[in-house]
């Protein structure tokens, strides 16, 4: 496991997790917090932004002239075209992602239960008007499902608990999550945690009052986290060999 | 050739100059798909059109449910709507659905975003339900019929059919064929299929032959009234 020596802000956070990714992938990124992601992808690796309004190779958010109200991301935001991209309609995008097709998505979370169950679409009050977007759709169907969140609520409750309390997006859905403490991966056996910011697997589990086990954050600068085995694709891709250990 | 005896002439795509012409068809208590994700691809002169017209107890079936005061907050303030079917009705700017949910005075259901589409796309192909991953073992999925498939768990999704779809395309061509721009593609080619009578609203309309048959999008076999912006009276769109 390796280290930081202080809790990573936003943007930090977003850089890590933007190393995390492979070169070649197809990922969507969840409207908010995830969206930062994008800041830190480099252009020149291959990565193609998925938006679930029916587009693959979504550029940079547009400015200024670049402003066309027909084209916008997840969040309403107009964005730009990339060479390269393309656009469907709605039930082809979601097929897109309910078919396994995306590489990565990485959701924002209310809470995320050690065996991977997120909740991120609704907080249950009484008098709050759910609304659920995408996210069920991705949690199902992205290959591998990222968490950006802080590890503390404004309560300084753990969003990492022992069971969801807030009503699930989707069971057994989360691939790792990254918070501003630390980066844990979701293992059938268990919490593992690859990586602290400025704190100690010990210190972890006394705040967040869950059994956690110190990983190896394995491999060197960038840790895979898409499995390409090739079995499933019809294409092979130019991604690098996986060595990254199975989930679960 | 003469057709036999009672035999009806094909329907054809009748063209409009103005929404109120292009909306005859629509009643009370109808259900009607509204395209659009955010403004992209939302047919607002056919929603301006619809207030106007005055049919009530109408069911929406949309993405959203209403930005700020236009489009679809427009017809739900006019009391209009008894029931909204969508993914993400919580916006920042969603306020007038949110206080006629919270004061009861309209019906939410709420389905996942891929599922929604799905849900008319199925209407549209004649087919009577499917089993998607998406929302099992969660609160949307509850009293539904589940299936286990391979190991993995399914909810059972029925199909959204509609009287009536409004959505918003580029171009259209005399037969009704249709092209979009960009993301304002989104639910209209799955909404178009999906409705018994489909009405488009179009920045311009060009001679048949004038679209590269390659690029069709929307066939013309699924749209029954086009409106032509070009050709209308031009409304206010804020």
């Amino acid at each position: 496991m390796s280290t930081a020596a202080s809790r990573l802000t936003k943007d930090q956070l977003a850089a890590r997790i933007a190393a995390d990714i492979p070169r070649g992938s197809y990922v969507n990124l969840g409207i908010g917090q995830p969206t930062l992601v994008a800041d830190h992808l480099d252009l020149d690796s291959g990565v193609v932004l998925h938006t679930e309004n029916g587009m693959l190779g979504m550029g940079r958010a547009a400015t200024g002239d670049e402003i066309d109200p027909d084209l916008t991301n997840a969040g309403k935001v107009p964005v730009i075209e990339t060479p390269g991209c393309s656009y469907f309609h709605h039930a082809d995008s979601f097929a897109m992602m309910r078919g396994g097709h995306l590489d990565v998505c990485v959701l924002g979370a209310f809470q995320v239960s050690e065996t991977g169950d997120l909740a991120n679409w609704h907080t249950g009050a009484p008098d709050s008007i759910p609304a659920v977007g995408g996210a069920m759709d991705l949690a199902v169907g992205a290959k591998e499902v990222l968490v950006m969140m802080t590890l503390f609520g404004k309560d300084g409750r753990s969003k990492l608990v022992p069971e969801l309390t807030y009503p699930a997006t989707g069971l057994a859905c989360v691939s790792r999550v990254y918070t501003d403490h630390g980066v844990f991966e979701v293992r059938s056996d268990g919490l593992l945690v690859i990586e602290t910011f400025g704190c100690t697997v010990a210190g972890l589990m006394n705040s967040t009052g869950l059994a956690l086990r110190d990983g190896p954050r394995w491999q060197s600068e960038h840790a895979q986290v898409v499995s390409h085995s090739g079995a499933d694709r019809a294409t092979p891709r130019a991604v690098s060999p996986s060595a990254t250990p199975g989930r679960g | 050739m003469t057709p036999s005896p009672g035999v009806s002439a094909v329907r054809h795509v009748e063209f409009h100059g103005s929404a109120e012409a292009a909306l005859s068809v629509v009643r009370d208590s109808d259900t009607i798909l509204v395209g659009g994700f955010g403004m992209a691809g939302m047919p607002v002169t056919l929603i301006d059109g619809l207030i106007d017209a005055g049919p009530r107890d109408l069911t929406i079936v949309s993405n959203n449910a209403g930005n700020g005061e236009a489009g679809l907050a427009a017809l739900l303030k006019a009391g209009r709507v008894r029931k909204v079917v969508c993914s993400f009705p919580r916006q920042h700017d969603s306020y007038v659905f949110d206080e006629l949910y919270r004061s009861g005075q309209v019906e939410l259901e709420l389905v996942p975003q891929g599922t929604l589409a799905e849900r008319m796309r199925a209407a549209g192909a004649g087919i009577g339900g499917f089993f998607t991953p998406t929302g099992f073992g969660t609160l949307l999925a509850e009293g539904k019929e589940t299936r286990t498939i391979d190991g993995r768990g399914y909810v059972l999704e029925l199909p959204i059919r509609a009287d009536v779809a409004l959505i918003a395309a580029h171009r259209a061509d005399r037969v009704g064929n249709l092209v979009y721009r960009k993301t304002a593609r989104n639910f209209g080619p799955v909404m178009a299929a999906a409705a018994s009578t489909t009405i488009v609203e179009v920045a311009s309309v060009v001679e048949t032959g004038a679209l590269d048959p390659e690029n069709i999008v929307t066939p013309g076999i699924y749209v029954d009234h086009v409106l032509d912006r070009s050709a209308s009276t031009k409304k206010n769109r804020a």
